[in-house]
């Protein structure tokens, strides 16, 4: 999982998602991102691949229930929340207001469609900012260390994020015969 | 039938539909088993289908070109129940139906009639208000059947005990439709509850045995339900019977059309109202589409529910998105500030008003909408001083003889002044607008003074329990406490109920022949009592459908069966719609006028059933049943 190129593709969904919102609403993080020399640095990344398994899709053969789960997720985002029309749209001309009131739109409606579908936890419950000791043997899926990584533990360090799970995952159950690939319906006023 | 292994609470509510159910222990000595809410498999968008606690009341006629909508359990079905069909609802406004409910309780529409949606194209396919209260229980059936019983024949719904609530304020004639829905959809083992008290069962049930510490002999509970659609009212008086602390309801609400939609409605108004000065002062123009309306909606209750609950925030923003792909650009902003919900919503349906105020009955056009009776004064406070002062004496009557603590109270200050208002001494509040921390503290407040300048106490908040799903949860805490778990609020019909009966006197034109009403079934008649109404005998014509006025008071308490009154206050009785005898020709001659007496009685399912009984019987135990719910000319 070192090599983000090799994410599947749900996890990189969640992880664009969280990044976008972190980066229109937290003008820090943005600038963090924004400079390349910070970028080794701001790296507390969220951690969220949800249950739906990511590893089959690593095997060779055609994931099939994966891919209706993926689309299925975007088809809600879109739904409650307006996520592709937003994110396929050019906002480069647009004034921040503009994008600003966009942004509520989208927000509130992919909060309540992510609060109504994932129960989301932080993977650490102290404060950010605290001091922590891991002790051995780390979990390393749900910890990264970062900063000066060496040696042996139990390491002592000062929590940058809490990170977050996915301790709940209720999808919607799609009706057979219901084209997945059709994220929004086209619609027609007679 | 087989023996019940469940007890189901369903709340049909106007917006919402809930069930709650719990198992049925039969071990008194066990503890009482846990309440649970059933997810409800409904579709939530074309082809998708999830599970939600509430099953929006919304019934969408599909077109041909929806396709079929497939549930887990039918794959070719061809309308739709819950949160898909009110989506629908903004899209194809006619094809959808929404307050069924209401329309049941609707006096002068055929409520058998297939009249719904109103105003749809001619391809629609109608249903009648009985029949889409019958598809909403029916989808809770099939939900049940799917989830819980798993087609094991035993768990089916069918042969659950269920509990259907009703608003307090129903008519008898309301009642029985609700009754045939229900028998019409498979249920078969069924008892009606009303609304408040349901929503006072669920709080009894939360509490445990402390209730007891908060509720003692000699109170008075106000439950004030407001919720989508209808604002319902209801007092129970804590009384001692037998040495035991007892429960009774003394007295119900009109049928109030008022609720937070039209809140909602109201506010969303405020904020176009805003965007349109707002735009025209930037030389723009504005115009909202029907879609952007029914946003700004949601977003105004959104909005409202953040300023009305106990945040200190002074404004919620409001973002509205457009219709086409194109988001960013398109979008509205708003803003709604704290002073202007407090205007609209505070001062506009919960005044602060005098204990001596009275709803206005002047046509109110903002709030009215095509074919519903709505309430046409907004004014929750005014609606519920009125309840107060019209059942002043409610507590004089109740059984026990146990002087109740407000009468007391207001004994202490003048002996021979009676009290103006009934006094509640603890008020519990149930139904979506309630959650607002402001609005209950309003109504507190306003309650306080009404008491205040009468004397007595002021009325104490009973608090803690969920007030969306309280009703269903209550409900199937009533079905225990029906089985021996837990105590059980008396009530019987909360109305008398007369039948109009016309003087025999020549005619003179242009003036009505005197009616007499002739009491039928006296206010508090309890279910599974029966009795022959005394006096009167009716003459119907055989073979032909002969009608009565009929009458219901909610105030007159102490009329017997077979009272006839002469005259009454026009505030006292209110028409209800017609009822009807038709007499089979069997076994007499068509035209033959026979005398019959009429026959009253609650039947177990909660229901009036009003019965014509002949005085010269041709078999034993002949009797017709006369049909309540008639639509009025």
């Amino acid at each position: 999982m070192s090599d983000p190129s090799s994410l599947p593709f749900l996890t990189r969904l969640w992880f664009a998602y969280v990044v976008f919102f972190r980066v229109l609403f937290n003008g820090e993080y943005a600038a963090q991102l924004h400079s390349p020399k910070a970028l080794p640095e701001a790296k507390p990344e969220p951690k969220l691949p949800p249950k739906a398994e990511p590893k089959p899709a690593a095997k060779p053969e055609p994931a099939a229930p994966n891919q209706d789960a993926a689309l299925q997720l975007l088809a809600l985002l879109q739904r409650e929340g307006r996520f592709v029309d937003f994110l396929e749209e050019d906002v480069t001309s647009f004034a921040d207001a503009d994008i600003g009131a966009a942004a509520r739109v989208v927000h509130s409606g992919c909060r309540k469609a992510l609060r109504d579908h994932v129960k989301l936890e932080p993977v650490r419950t102290e404060e950010e900012g605290a001091r922590v000791t891991l002790e051995e043997p780390l979990d390393a899926a749900a910890v990264k260390l970062t900063g000066n990584v060496q040696g042996k533990g139990p390491f002592s360090g000062t929590l940058r994020h809490r990170g977050w799970k996915a301790a709940e995952i209720t999808m919607p159950t799609a009706v057979a015969g219901h084209d997945a690939r059709i994220l929004a319906q086209a619609e027609v006023e007679l | 039938m087989s023996t019940p292994r469940y007890v189901v609470g369903i709340d049909l509510g106007t917006t919402h539909t809930a069930l709650a159910y719990a198992l049925i222990q039969d071990d008194p000595t066990k503890p009482a088993p846990p309440v649970e809410v059933l997810g409800v498999p409904q579709l939530v968008a074309q082809g998708t289908v999830e599970s939600r606690e509430l099953l929006p009341s919304f019934f969408y006629v599909a077109h041909e070109s929806d396709g079929p909508q497939a549930l887990p359990w039918d794959k070719k079905r061809t309308y739709v129940v819950g949160e898909h069909a009110r989506t629908r609802g903004v899209d194809a406004p006619a094809r959808v139906i929404t307050s069924a409910k209401s329309w049941l309780c609707h006096p002068t529409v055929d409520r058998r009639g297939a009249i719904l949606p109103a105003g749809a194209p001619e391809d629609v396919e109608r249903i009648s208000p009985v029949e889409a209260s019958w598809r909403y229980l029916e989808h809770l059936i099939e939900a049940w059947d799917h989830v819980v019983a798993k087609g094991d024949p035993e768990l089916a719904l069918s042969k659950q005990s269920v509990v259907l609530t009703v608003p307090a304020s129903f008519d008898a004639a309301a009642r029985e439709l609700t009754t045939e829905a229900a028998y019409a959809a498979g249920l078969e083992e069924l008892t009606l509850l009303e609304e408040p008290q349901a929503a006072f069962y669920a709080w009894l049930a939360m509490r445990g045995d402390q209730w007891r510490k908060d509720v003692k002999v000699g109170d008075a509970v106000l439950v004030v339900d407001v919720g989508g659609g209808t604002t319902d009212f209801s007092v129970i008086a804590a009384v001692e019977k037998d040495g035991e602390l007892a429960l009774e309801r003394v007295a119900v609400g009109d049928h109030i059309l008022l609720g937070g939609d039209n809140m909602d409605l109201l506010l969303a108004h405020v904020v176009e109202q805003k965007m349109l000065a707002e735009a025209e002062a930037a030389g723009k123009t504005l115009e909202l589409d029907r879609w952007q309306r029914v946003a700004l909606q949601h977003a105004a209750r959104a909005a409202k529910e953040k300023l009305l609950g106990d945040s200190k925030a002074k404004t919620a923003p409001i973002a509205i998105a457009g219709k086409g792909s194109k988001l960013v650009g398109s979008t509205l902003r708003a803003e709604l500030t704290r002073d202007e919900v407090t205007r609209a919503i505070v001062d506009g349906f919960f005044p602060v008003v005098d204990a001596d105020a009275r709803p206005a009955t002047r046509a109110r056009a903002a709030l009215t909408q095509l074919g519903l009776p709505y309430a046409q004064d907004p004014a929750v406070t005014k609606h519920l001083a009125a309840l107060l002062a019209r059942h002043a004496d409610a507590l004089e009557k109740v059984a026990g003889g146990a002087a109740p603590a407000a009468a007391a109270t207001s004994g202490k200050k003048g002996a021979a002044a009676a009290p103006k208002m009934l006094h509640p001494t603890r008020i519990l509040f149930n139904g979506g607008v309630m959650k607002s921390g402001v609005l209950r503290e309003r109504l507190v407040s306003c309650l306080t003074t009404w008491m205040a300048s009468e004397g007595a106490p002021a009325p104490l908040m009973l608090e803690g329990t969920d007030l969306d799903l309280a009703v269903a949860r209550g409900a199937a805490a009533y079905g225990l406490a029906r089985r021996g778990r837990g105590v059980r609020i008396r009530g019987g019909t909360g109305r008398a109920y007369y039948v109009g009966i016309e003087g025999a006197v020549p005619a003179i034109p242009g003036l009505e022949p005197p009616v007499t009403a002739l009491c039928v079934a006296p206010f508090g008649m309890e279910e599974g009592t029966a009795s022959e109404v005394p006096g009167q005998e009716l003459g119907v014509v055989v073979g032909e459908k002969v009608r009565f006025r009929f009458f219901g008071s909610s105030v007159r308490r102490k009329d017997a069966v077979g009272t006839a009154l002469e005259r009454w206050k026009s505030d006292e009785l209110d028409e209800l719609a017609p009822i009807e005898v038709d007499l089979p020709a069997e076994g007499r001659s068509q035209g033959d006028v026979v005398p019959v007496r009429l026959r009253s009685s609650v039947t177990e399912v909660g229901t009036l059933l009003l019965e014509a009984v002949p005085l010269q019987p041709r078999k034993k135990d002949e009797r017709w049943k006369v049909e309540l719910s008639v639509r009025a000319d």
